[in-house]
């Protein structure tokens, strides 16, 4: 099978940022008819190698050879020249504009919506996808954006398909449609690759894999000849295991009570209906439920964030007395111990700085610490140093900007900081989102040495197989309601993700 | 009681420089170029064109010639699109290229536009030997202001719509087409996306600089014609320092008030212009000379409620360009 003329071949490609090796003289072939993964942790340079093959960034050495003939891809348009199509992890669309505007945006000749309005719908027809042409985009939700990106790669006639981290933002409804219509463009001798850190989507969905480890390539193989832990062991490069411990919670008291909890967002809308429970300290209370069905104003309602339109929450203490957290200050609330960390879709929206560098981003916990008017840069600076060694931040210094390290990186650095304050409840959403299966696993560990100190531990997970192991009780949110807490060792599959979809699952 | 057929026309001669500054500064911002130096250009355009005019006229009167129309118009009308031109080349050049903060950059070109048509108008002052502060170009200016020939033979209608000279049916022109471009045209598509979402602009092979300098510096050369018409036209060949005043200003709020649409821009200049000079037509009295100041506020208190009112809105569409005042660079992470 190997004298099969590679559609993509790439030879000793480096690329350099500053002082960071982004990729290091990396080998590489792309086959028609194929489906890719490409694996590696966070900062591997994935997404920068793809980044050169769409025109994005220019190698500093290498060669590329598309079809056998070497080429120089200088611009995103020679990218397109060659077919070569990337979907972005962050999507390039203007959301002013429709999805016909976005979709031949960048093209030559008259402006005729029309006339590609019927193409769209023909490509549309052709693999089985749902777009309206004449729809904002600011009106579309995550997956029809994506859409509308994969059919604008289609529409200038892309062969070759790069798609970095596709499933990052979606539902799994949405992420088995997508690999139909992936495996169907297989099936029309297209190549494609797929950047993912979800390894059941890399074995049910992929042909070959090919693994990255810090900007150097390691291997490829086929994916039916390997499983899951070794790839994750190329990826890491020793030996990983791939089992989330779960001790049995010791000293459990009841730590928050909520009771009876009713909050509307600015529009009015209900997000939290009449949602009672009580989280316990040494112990972690996993919440599953589709995204968006109220698990963002029910943690920010607990950080004295959220306007509560009723109902009451309480903080407990050791011995026993209760204090009334609705009302009081953030700060205030912060300060008793309660510590909020939410990882947005975007990343650095909350929580963070982009601009400022890690230890300026420590600081934003403590700088009202201490007597003189003039701030503590030491401590800070050492905290922000101690996280980068502990979870292994990929970084060039301290004092770079936060909004210069990869996803993963900028999400360990607020994972650690919430978690260097020492709080007694830690309110976690999505902490995983879009990290590497190592960097995953450092901050299962993270969230478990909490509960073992005692922390209440609130975890708002996407991946219900986490969630199940991770958690010892779980609290299944269903538009807004509790419909059941069920406990995190006996759950069963089925029943969590019928409890997601309706409120009647809990009558048992 | 105002009289419209009066006031209209007035309004009309007020709103034209407006509408080539706002016109300008639309397909500027349309780019996602803040260009607050539109008030120096508009200066630049002016006193360029002045120069040009001085200069003709001057060897008029020392071979003794009669006036070209075609060179009266030509020779000022290039001297004013290519000082703006290099204007707008600079403040590209600072912002684009160099990636320097748009307002700082726009507003130091403000400053230094009105002090260069200050110092070059005091320059022409003294080489004429004029014992007033001021030019005056009336062989040249003749030609800028002349109406249409039948404007007066039609009564009413033919003041309010024929009697202006060429340059403010061409700012009428250049308008409409500005809004057919942005409309209609994948230029004005590709520019559109410039303006709000470079990076994806750029990933869809758009040439992002090239969109910025070009939509910038047709901006500034539009717009420094709007000085011209200011100084040619309406004031009759006659430059003194400082005349221009605050147009430049009036001209950027147009662009909120229009909400980014050269088209609607064409009637918001001549309501601006009209509203700048009210004053003038409303009967204060010696006695209370405060009420004037009031009335001349309207235009920007006019712009706040209209930026009230699409902010609450929220209408995307109606918003500034996304990117607006943001310099872009492809490899930043």
């Amino acid at each position: 099978m190997d004298n099969r003329i590679p559609a993509v071949k790439l030879t000793g490609i480096s690329k350099r940022f500053g002082a960071v090796a982004a990729n290091s003289n990396v080998n590489m072939e792309i086959y028609r008819g194929e489906i890719l993964a490409l694996l590696g942790e966070n900062g591997s340079g994935k997404t920068t190698l793809m980044n050169m093959l769409s025109g994005i960034y220019f190698p500093d050495e290498g060669d590329i050879q598309i079809d056998g003939k070497p080429v120089t891809i200088a611009s995103p348009r020679d990218a397109f020249d060659l077919g070569i199509g990337m979907v972005h992890q962050h999507f390039k669309l203007v959301d002013v504009l429709t999805a016909a505007e976005n979709i031949v945006l960048g093209l030559d000749g008259k402006l005729d919506l029309k006339k590609a309005t019927k193409k769209i719908n023909e490509i549309c027809d052709k693999y089985g996808f749902e777009v309206n042409p004449s729809q904002k985009i600011y009106d579309m939700s995550v997956s029809q954006k994506q859409t509308v990106e994969i059919v604008k790669v289609l529409y200038r006639g892309a062969e070759i398909l790069i798609l970095d981290e596709p499933t990052a933002v979606l539902t799994p409804q949405e992420t088995e449609k997508l690999f139909n219509v992936l495996r169907k463009m297989r099936d029309d001798n297209k190549a494609i690759v797929i950047i993912t850190h979800k390894m059941h989507e890399v074995e049910s969905l992929s042909d070959r894999v090919a693994v990255l480890r810090k900007g150097e390539y390691i291997g490829d193989m086929m994916t039916k000849d390997t499983n899951a832990e070794e790839m994750t062991n190329m990826m890491v490069g020793r030996k990983v295991s791939l089992n989330i411990k779960r001790p049995e919670p010791v000293g459990v008291k009841d730590r928050i009570r909520v009771t009876n909890l009713t909050v509307r967002n600015e529009e009015g809308i209900l997000k939290l209906d009449n949602v009672s429970f009580t989280a316990r300290s040494g112990e972690i209370l996993g919440i599953a439920g589709i995204s968006g069905c109220g698990q963002k104003e029910l943690l920010e309602a607990i950080a004295g964030l959220q306007v509560v339109e009723s109902g009451s929450i309480e903080y407990i203490e050791d011995d026993g007395s209760a204090e009334q957290l609705i009302g009081k200050d953030p700060r205030k609330i912060r300060d008793m111990g309660v510590s909020l960390s939410f990882v947005p879709e975007d990343r650095l929206g909350m929580g963070l700085v982009g601009n400022m560098n890690l230890a300026d981003n420590m600081m934003l916990r403590s700088f009202e610490k201490g007597g003189s008017p003039f701030t503590d840069r030491k401590a800070p600076y050492e905290l922000a140093k101690s996280v980068v060694e502990e979870l292994e931040v990929v970084t060039p210094g301290i004092s770079t900007p936060v909004r210069r390290l990869s996803g993963g990186n900028v999400q360990k650095v607020l994972v650690g900081r919430e978690i260097a304050s020492a709080p007694k409840v830690l309110l976690t959403a999505y902490a995983v989102r879009g990290l590497d299966i190592n960097s995953s696993y450092t901050i299962y560990d993270l969230i478990n040495k909490q509960k073992q100190a005692g922390v209440a531990v609130i975890f708002v997970g996407e991946d219900l197989d986490v969630l199940m192991e991770l958690s010892d009780r779980i609290l299944v949110l269903c538009g807004g309601q509790v419909s059941g807490i069920v406990d995190g060792r006996k759950a069963d599959r089925a029943q969590i993700g019928f409890m997601m979809t309706s409120t009647g699952g809990n009558n048992e | 009681m105002i009289n419209f057929g009066l006031l209209i026309p007035k309004a009309v001669v007020q709103g034209i420089p407006l509408l080539y500054g706002s016109t300008g500064e639309i397909l500027t911002e349309k780019s996602g170029n803040l260009n607050l130096g539109i008030p120096g250009v508009m200066y630049v355009g002016a006193i360029s064109g002045v120069i040009g005019a001085f200069f003709y006229e001057q060897s008029l009167t020392k071979t003794g010639a009669a006036a070209n129309g075609f060179l009266a118009v030509m020779i000022p009308m290039l001297c004013c699109l290519l000082g703006s031109l290099l204007m707008g080349l600079l403040y590209c050049f600072l912002t684009v290229t160099l990636r320097a903060n748009q307002n700082v950059t726009g507003l130091a070109m403000t400053t230094f536009g009105v002090g260069f048509g200050n110092f070059f108008g005091g320059s022409l002052i003294k080489i004429s030997g004029a014992d007033v502060p001021s030019i005056a170009l009336s062989t040249t200016s003749k030609y800028f202001s002349a109406g249409l020939p039948f404007a007066g033979k039609l009564g009413w209608f033919g003041k309010v719509f024929l009697s202006y000279g060429f340059l403010a049916y061409l700012a009428v022109l250049i308008a409409v087409f500005a809004a057919i471009i942005l409309k209609k045209t994948r230029t004005g598509l590709h520019l559109r996306a410039v303006g709000e979402n470079p990076a994806t602009a750029d990933s869809a092979g758009i040439g992002v600089t090239a969109y910025k300098y070009g939509a910038t510096c047709i901006g500034c050369m539009i717009a420094g014609l709007g000085g011209l018409y200011y100084v040619m036209d309406y004031a009759c060949g006659v430059w003194s320092n400082d005349a221009f005043g605050d147009r430049g200003w009036l001209a950027i709020a147009l662009v909120i008030f229009t909400i980014w649409k050269p088209d609607i821009s064409i009637f918001a200049s001549i309501l601006f212009g009209g509203l700048y000079i009210l004053y003038l037509y409303i009967p204060t009295g010696m006695d209370h000379m405060e009420l004037q100041q009031l009335y001349k506020m309207i235009p920007y208190v006019v712009t706040l409620i209209v930026l009230v009112i699409t902010s609450m809105r929220n209408k995307r569409e109606n918003q500034p360009p996304a990117s607006l005042g943001l310099p872009y660079f492809r490899e930043e992470r």
